[in-house]
This record gives structure tokens, C-alpha cells and sequence, in this order.
């Protein structure tokens, strides 16, 4: 019985309704902007990681590893890529 | 009549636009003509048109890259004429500027990446020993949308206008404001289209080479093509999306009036240039990279060693890729961002030196006491070293942000990135067709006629491109339709005229030679003519449509090598039937539709551009309930095809 019940997936589901519940308060909160927006990124991606392995299987594969190594390169490429357009566009722009 | 104006093009009378209009006429119907003369229509659509064969569709590739080389390069030469003389008047200057944007978008995306995606689509396959790549039909329709990218592009010039903003296509210039006739439209769904098809590309190959090596070939037995074509890919799949929205951007603010990179309304022209080399220095080293790959499996081959270093050669291509991501702000050290973000750009720039010099001392030490061929395939990769790295070097100039205020937007730039592309990528392209030709054809390319074409075409590109180095530090700016004579540039650009003649004489005779050789060369070259080394050269020449009539089994980086000098067992267990996918006419009807959606879509004709929509969606609706599973291929027939060869083992 304990191998049937999927309790990675309820687990899994508890927790990224708790994330979701997160990331409503600051709507509710009064809260500064930079604070709301740093709840809400910090939530988004966590809450990416949860689907990504609890429900889309990633690392449930032989090739588990590949698919991590891609997947911190393209979220490295994408951070490095949307930091590197504000530093050259937004801040370090006289 | 107002409908059919907007078709015109736009005003300036020049004899040179009619002689195009009538040559594009006339080449269309002497190819129809004679395909219907010589009755091939049935051959060329079952065959070719529809295939889904990785070795054919590379082929229309590398078929489709030399004519985009000729097209481009007819402009190149037509650019040198033009800036031979002081204060000449053989092109106007709008004809001027659509034939440097020309010469650039053809050259890059519809040469360069059709090259070495088709070398790619040849040989990988081949060299992980697998049937096909992962997704046939996707591939083919990879192969179609590029095609229909790039007559796309080339139809501009006599229907509408061609762009005229240059290759980077930079806003405000590109914008509806300074840019108004349709040429910028065309450059945006060009490159959208072929972009598109070469995303799908980038997913599929990775596909195939994670998912699809033989049996006991690791990662780190992978021939260093592959590898590299590895590498290539991934930084396909990261780099496009980002062309992809920043031509949607484009579009969306030239046709439909938005303000993206508009200098008005909190539009931020400087965003496309940020967007552009985001994109556009990643494609860089997917352009160089396969490059790298060839030239490894070539000094190998010709020094009769194994490849120096391959751990190192695989590390420096990771690194590289990862650096090439961030260093794009290089391309606009003088937009005016403060000496630290251009510090941050110069030193990763300079970075990128220290991998690429890693694999040239690899490349040097395989030769190192080396029993090396000077085969044709071999000078090309010899000369490459030296010119790649004087290349190499005056990028190291440009990195220096400081320095670079000096070089920016002159020929000294215009030099180095030519110096670093020619030798690097169209030198690499040459020699990998030249080596992998008999591969393809079952016959080998005349080594004169070959060597005559690397003369004219190394001391053509010396004399094209060292003199820009000297006239770019005295000032001449690039993209300049004429100069004064008082500025003294005059016998230089002569001397460059020169060199670029006598590069398009290499390139004639490399034609000359496919000609010659096709009628002379003796068919019995054998399966191995050039003693390589990698798992491409165990199956026959030409490559039959299965490719290995057994899954070989890989013990070792250069399998075919060990398999003939040490005795490794390549081919255990006995022929089975193999299974094959089916040819399929939906990819070039498919791609079809979405040239004459992208026409309209230029235009602003609406309903066109509604019923190809239709269309579109039409294919894709098919597609997902089309039922194909392939085809099988009998024991007996592979049997008979390899007794043919002279017997498998």
C-alpha cells in the first residue's frame, strides 16, 4: 500500500499550493514594491523547480543527469542573459 | 493599380535591377525547362524534394549554401568594384547599402549556417552510427523553412525592395521612420522563418546525439565532430528565441505600430542592438564551432594521429559555449553604457582567447611528428591555423573597450571578423566537402583542380582582407559607398578588388572541379580513400540508405582506426530488416505555405496572409493524425545492396 500511495506527488502538491498561497499575500499585505516583487520571483522559481521534478519526472530518467545539467545552463544563460541587458542598457548607462 | 504598386520597386532606376529581374527570370525557366526536357520531375519529387534521408537533405543544404555563396558572393564583388576607385559611380548609394545588408544576411544565415548544418545532417549520423537523426520529418521540414527563408530574402531585391539596413539592422534606422519601403519586412520574416526551422534543427540533433549513438559509444568516445556539433546546437537552442522575439518585436513595431525600439513613447532603439548580439555573437560560435569539429577530424586524419588532447578540445568547446553568451556588449563598446560594464565585456572577450588558443596548440601538437598528407582537405586546415590566428588576435584588439572607440565601425573590423570567418567557418566548409565528398558521391574531387582553388582562394582572401586592416586604422569607415581620393584609400581598395577576384576564381574553380570530376574521376575509390580514422568511414561509399548494414558496436574514440590497425570487432550479430521512415511531400508544403504567408504578411495584404494562416494550421491538424510508421527494409535486399559494395563482413 505504502509503494502505491503517491506521497511525493501529495507532498509535492501541499507544497506548491503553500508557494501559491505565498505569492497571493502579497496582494493582500501591504508591502514596499521591491519586497512583493522579490516574494514573487523567489516563489516563481521555486515553484518551477517543484513541477519540474515532482510532476513533470525530471530526474526519474536514466539520463537524470543530462537533464539537470541542461536545465541549470539554460536557467544560467537566461539570468546571466537578462542581468548582462540591464547592466549594459539600465545601470551601467550614463 | 495601388494594390499592384506596392509590388514595385522602389524608386531608383537602375540598369542593374532589370539585368536581375531578367537573370532570375531566365535561370527560373532554363531550370524548368530542363528538368522537364531531361523528364526528372518524378525523380527530383520522390527522391529528393520529399526525402527525409539526413544525407540527402544535408546535400540540398550544402547545394543551397554554395548557390547563397555565389549570390553573396556576387555581391561582395560588386562592393569591391564599387570602393576600387575613389568617388566611383558604379552603384548608387541605396543600391550600395541593400547590396552590404544583402551580402551580409546571405552570407551568415543562408551560407554559413545552411554549411554546417548540412555537414552536420551528413555526418553526425554517420559518425554516432545511426540510421537517421531523431526526427526525419521534423529535419526536413528544418530544411524547407530555411529554403523558403532564403528565397524569401532573395526575391526582396526585385519585388518591393531590398533591405537596406545592414545585416545588424539596427533601429532607429530599421524602423518605419527611416527605413519606409518593405525591405526591412523581408528581413524580418526571412530570418524569422529560416531562424524557426533552425531551432528545430538545434532540438533534433541534440536528440539524436543523446538518444541515438551505438551501442559502447560514451560521451567521451564521441568523434570530435560530433562533439562540437553537440555543443552547436545547444547554443542553437539557447541563443534563437532570442531573434525569434526580437524580429517579432521588429515586426510588431514596423507593422503594427508599436514602439519597442522606437525612440519615442518608452521605446528603447538601443534594445534591438542589446537583442541582436544577445542572439548574435552566440551565433558566432555556432558558426566556428563545427568548424573546429571538421578541422579536428581532418588534422587527425592527414597527420595520421590521434586527435591531441581530446579532453581538452572537448573542454574548451563547453567553456567557449558558456563565454559566448556573455560577451555580446562587445559589439557596442561605444553606445555609450560607463567603464564598467565595458571592463566586465573586455575581459570575458579576451577570455574566450584562452580556449580557442587551447585547441589551436591541440591542433598543432597533433601534427607534431605526425606523418601528415598535404591532401587538399589538409592545406585548407593548414592555412587556417595561421590566418585563423592573426584573426584571433586583432579580435583581441577590438575586445580592448578602450581601444575599441578607435576601430569601431571602420574596416579594421570589417577585416578582422572576415579574417576570422574565412579561414575559420568557409575554409573549414571547403575542406569537409572536399574530405566527406566521396562519402556523398562515391568519388573523389580532382586534387589539382582543388589545389589551384586553395591558391587563388588563400592569397585572394590575404589581398581582399590584410589591406582593410591598414585603411581601417587610417580611418575609412565601413559601409561607405565612396571616398574622396584625398583621403589616399585608392590603392589599397585596389589591391582588395584584386584579392576578391581572385577569390571568386577559387570559387569558380571549385565548381569547375565538381564538374571535372564528375566526368573523369574513377568510381572505384573504395570505402576508405583518405585511411581516417572515425566511425563514418566503416560503412561504403556512397552511403547506402541505411548506413550501417549493422549497428556497429564502439569500443574507442576512433573506432574505425582501432577496428583496422588494432582489431576491434565494429559489426557483432547478423542483417536484420531495418526500419526506415517514409518520404513525405508535407514538408515542402508546409514550408510552402509559410513563404506565402510571410509574403503576404510583408506587404500588409491581410487576406493573404488570413488564408495561409489557415493553411498553416491546416498542415500542423494533418500532421497530428497522420498515421505513418516507416517502412521496412528486407534482410534480402540489404544483403544484395551489400554484395554490390563487394560484401559486408
Amino acid at each position: 500500500m505504502r509503494e502505491l500511495f503517491p506521497m511525493k506527488q501529495v507532498n509535492g502538491y501541499i507544497f506548491s499550493l503553500l508557494l501559491t498561497v505565498i505569492a497571493l499575500s502579497v496582494y493582500f499585505f501591504d508591502m514596499s514594491y521591491a519586497m512583493g516583487l522579490t516574494i514573487l520571483v523567489v516563489t516563481a522559481f521555486i515553484q518551477a523547480g517543484v513541477q519540474l521534478v515532482v510532476f513533470m519526472h525530471a530526474g526519474e530518467s536514466k539520463d537524470k543527469n543530462a537533464i539537470y545539467v541542461n536545465t541549470i545552463y539554460g536557467v544560467v544563460i537566461a539570468v546571466l542573459t537578462v542581468l548582462g541587458s540591464l547592466l549594459a542598457m539600465i545601470w551601467g548607462y550614463y | 493599380m495601388d494594390f499592384l504598386d506596392r509590388f514595385s520597386i522602389p524608386p531608383h532606376d537602375d540598369p542593374m535591377l532589370y539585368a536581375s529581374i531578367v537573370a532570375i527570370g531566365l535561370v527560373s525557366i532554363a531550370i524548368v525547362a530542363g528538368v522537364t526536357y531531361f523528364k526528372k520531375w518524378g525523380y527530383l519529387w520522390n527522391e529528393w524534394l520529399t526525402t527525409v534521408d539526413h544525407k540527402r537533405i544535408g546535400i540540398m543544404y550544402i547545394i543551397s549554401a554554395l548557390l547563397m555563396l555565389f549570390r553573396g558572393g556576387a555581391d561582395a564583388v560588386m562592393m569591391r568594384l564599387q570602393t576600387a576607385v575613389p568617388e566611383n559611380s558604379f552603384l548608387n548609394a541605396q543600391h550600395y547599402n541593400e547590396v552590404f545588408t544583402t551580402h551580409g544576411v546571405v552570407m551568415i544565415i543562408f551560407m554559413a549556417m545552411a554549411f554546417i548544418i548540412g555537414m552536420m545532417n551528413f555526418v553526425v549520423p554517420l559518425q554516432i552510427g545511426a540510421r537517421d537523426v531523431a526526427f526525419p520529418r521534423l529535419n526536413a521540414l528544418s530544411f524547407w523553412l530555411y529554403f523558403a527563408g532564403a528565397m524569401l530574402f532573395n526575391i526582396s531585391f526585385v519585388v518591393g525592395g531590398s533591405p537596406d539596413a545592414g545585416w545588424t539592422n539596427y533601429y532607429p534606422l530599421a524602423g518605419t521612420e527611416f527605413s519606409e519601403h518593405v525591405g526591412v519586412n523581408y528581413y524580418n520574416w526571412a530570418l524569422q522563418i529560416s531562424g524557426t526551422g533552425t531551432l528545430m534543427t538545434g532540438i533534433n540533433f541534440i536528440v539524436t546525439i543523446m538518444k541515438m549513438r551505438a551501442p559502447g559509444m560514451k560521451l567521451m568516445k564521441m568523434p570530435m565532430f560530433t562533439w562540437s556539433a553537440l555543443i552547436t546546437n545547444l547554443i542553437i537552442v539557447f541563443a534563437f528565441p532570442v531573434l525569434t522575439i526580437a524580429l517579432l518585436l521588429g515586426t510588431f513595431d514596423r507593422q503594427f505600430f508599436t514602439n519597442f525600439f522606437t525612440t519615442t513613447d518608452g521605446g528603447m532603439d538601443m534594445m534591438w542592438a542589446n537583442l541582436f548580439w544577445i542572439w548574435g555573437h552566440p551565433e558566432v560560435y555556432i558558426l566556428i564551432l563545427p568548424a573546429f569539429g571538421i578541422y579536428s577530424q581532418i588534422i587527425a586524419t592527414f597527420s595520421e594521429r590521434n586527435l591531441y588532447g581530446y579532453k581538452s578540445m572537448v573542454a574548451s568547446m563547453v567553456i567557449i559555449s558558456l563565454l559566448s553568451f556573455l560577451v555580446w556588449v562587445h559589439h557596442f563598446f561605444t553606445m555609450g553604457q560607463g567603464a564598467v560594464t565595458n571592463s566586465i565585456f573586455s575581459i570575458t572577450t579576451m577570455a574566450i582567447a584562452v580556449p580557442t588558443g587551447i585547441k589551436i596548440f591541440n591542433w598543432l601538437l597533433t601534427m607534431w611528428k605526425g606523418k601528415i598528407r598535404f591532401t587538399t582537405p589538409m592545406m585548407y586546415s593548414v592555412a587556417f591555423i595561421p590566418l585563423f590566428t592573426i584573426g584571433g588576435v586583432t579580435g583581441v584588439m577590438l575586445a580592448m573597450a578602450s581601444a575599441d572607440y578607435q576601430y569601431h565601425n571602420t574596416m579594421f573590423l570589417v577585416a578582422h571578423f572576415h579574417n576570422v570567418i574565412i579561414p575559420g567557418v568557409v575554409f573549414a566548409m571547403i575542406a569537409g566537402l572536399i574530405y566527406y565528398w566521396p562519402k556523398m558521391f562515391g568519388f573523389m574531387l580532382n586534387e589539382r583542380i582543388g589545389k589551384y582553388a586553395f591558391w587563388n582562394i588563400v592569397i585572394g582572401f590575404c589581398l581582399a582582407f590584410f589591406p582593410m586592416y591598414i585603411t581601417g586604422l587610417n580611418g575609412q569607415a565601413r559601409r561607405m559607398y565612396t571616398y574622396s581620393e584625398a583621403t589616399g584609400f585608392g590603392p589599397l581598395s585596389m589591391l582588395s578588388f584584386i584579392g576578391a577576384l581572385l577569390l571568386a576564381v577559387g570559387f569558380v574553380l571549385i565548381v569547375y572541379n565538381v564538374y571535372y570530376s564528375f566526368r573523369y574521376a574513377p568510381r572505384n575509390v573504395g570505402d576508405d580513400p583518405w585511411n581516417a580514422r572515425s566511425l563514418e568511414w566503416a560503412t561504403h561509399n556512397p552511403v547506402p540508405e541505411y548506413n550501417f548494414a549493422i549497428t556497429p558496436t564502439v569500443q574507442s574514440e576512433e573506432a574505425f582506426w582501432d577496428y583496422k590497425k588494432n582489431g576491434y570487432k565494429l559489426f557483432n550479430g547478423e542483417i536484420k530488416d531495418i526500419h526506415m521512415p517514409n518520404n513525405s511531400g508535407w514538408s515542402i508544403i508546409f514550408a510552402g505555405i509559410f513563404f506565402v504567408f510571410a509574403f503576404f504578411f510583408v506587404f500588409h495584404v491581410w487576406a493573404g496572409v488570413i488564408i495561409a494562416f489557415l493553411g498553416i494550421i491546416g498542415c500542423m491538424i494533418y500532421r497530428s493524425f497522420e498515421k505513418d510508421d516507416g517502412h521496412h527494409i528486407h534482410k534480402e535486399e540489404i544483403e544484395e545492396t551489400e554484395k554490390k559494395f563487394g560484401g559486408a563482413e
